[in-house]
């Protein structure tokens, strides 16, 4: 199966771990990423305000190369992952947002939220599958306690993102089991790490990253997996020294992918 | 003040007469204490018309839109949205900028990812 594949600004410079053994490891399950043509930038973040057009235009545009390729198009980073997902839904629901970014646009085909937006994560579960995944793996990561940490856009708002529970999560959970660890069930996993206000009020993200650490690592947890290069980034900078990987980075190493390249 | 209230109920798309007070969204507010006024006295200020504090409040800048008032509130009011309102309306503004590009590469360092930095300006300036 092919995918359309919509990497990101930050998975091409920060995060290219979150990327590189992203496309190794579904390149070693069968599926295909084919980056998505002359993509650009997600918008970054949501733009909640209804009256922003232009800050859409950019989903829209990679949505509607997605439509046109036919293939669903699916992302990693989950900043990318919230704005795409959630502009879909507006072009799909709200009128005044759909007249007025095709207006501005004049695709040849006016897009109307006709591609499908998955999480790479859900690709795993649903298109591969967790068992599926089991079996794959030559390296399972025996005995290693990990908390995912799932942030909040990802979750959220669960109407929109409809991608887990948002309140009691487990598709990270699964994945852990599925790759031979055991997963730390905490309560701050879908509580915010404050990466927003790293650049103005770094004493106050480095307040929540301790909340999110401490709280893991009373539960037994020894790392952290993300699938947000800003949580990445915050969780690294502003934290205690607990490790934290992408969930790509334990995927690979599962599958054996980082051994054959040493 | 009123075209204004006005203003931010449309384009957050919140009633926030609907709002039942039971502070949940304080409740669950990752950055609560970070903020002159807690989500539901925002709500409520809104409702009343107390544009000109809200915009005047460093709090508008500290919502980390992370969307746990969203999910959480029983009544659908969304008080994330109507922070995001309020910002947007002094932004908007000419010369009201949060951000401004030239503040940027003192920012800069080796492992903040673009991301931050494409975030901070689409947030903070218009």
């Amino acid at each position: 199966m092919t995918y359309s594949y919509f990497p990101g600004c930050t998975l091409k410079t920060r995060a290219k771990d979150l990327d590189r053994w992203g496309h190794a490891a579904m390149e070693a399950l069968g599926i295909e990423l084919q980056e998505l043509p002359e993509w650009q930038c997600c918008g970054a973040v949501y733009p909640i305000a209804r009256d922003e057009i232009a800050l859409r235009l950019s989903s829209v545009r990679a949505l509607a190369t997605a439509r046109d390729l036919g293939q669903p198009l699916v992302t990693l980073c989950s900043a990318c992952h919230h704005v795409i997902k959630r502009v879909n839904g507006d072009m799909q629901r709200d009128e005044t947002i759909r007249d007025r970014a095709n207006t501005y646009l004049q695709l040849d085909k006016p897009y109307e939220g006709e591609a499908t937006v998955l999480h790479y994560l859900e690709v795993l579960r649903d298109a591969v599958g967790f068992d599926k995944l089991k079996e794959k793996v030559v390296k399972p990561l025996t005995g290693r306690k990990i908390g995912a940490y799932y942030g909040c856009l990802l979750l959220r708002p669960s109407a929109e993102m409809a991608f887990d529970d948002p309140e009691n999560p487990t598709i990270l959970e699964d994945f852990l089991r599925a790759i031979g660890a055991e997963p730390v069930i905490y309560a701050q996993r879908n509580e915010c790490c404050g990466g927003y206000v790293t650049l103005e009020k770094r004493d106050f993200a480095k307040k929540r990253v301790a909340a999110i650490e401490d709280n893991a690592a009373a539960l037994g947890a020894e790392a952290l997996v993300t699938a947000c290069p800003l949580c990445m980034y915050n969780l690294r900078e502003n934290g205690n020294g607990m490790p934290v990987y992408y969930f790509t980075e334990l995927l690979a190493e599962a599958l054996g992918l980082k051994e054959v390249e040493a | 003040m009123n075209d204004a209230v006005e203003t931010v109920r449309r384009i957050s798309g919140v009633n926030p007469l609907k709002c039942m007070k039971c502070g949940k969204c304080t409740a669950t507010c990752p950055a609560y204490d970070e903020m002159e006024y807690h989500p539901h006295q925002f709500v409520d200020m809104v409702a009343n018309g107390r544009l000109e504090e809200l915009m005047g409040s460093k709090g508008i800048y500290l919502c980390l839109s992370c969307f746990a008032c969203v999910e959480r509130c029983p009544r659908n009011v969304k008080p994330g949205a109507l922070v995001e309102a309020v910002r947007l309306m002094v932004i908007r503004q000419q010369e009201q900028n949060h951000l401004k590009p030239q503040e940027i590469p003192a920012l800069l360092e080796e492992s903040l990812p673009q991301q931050a930095i494409t975030s901070a300006l689409r947030k903070y300036r218009r």
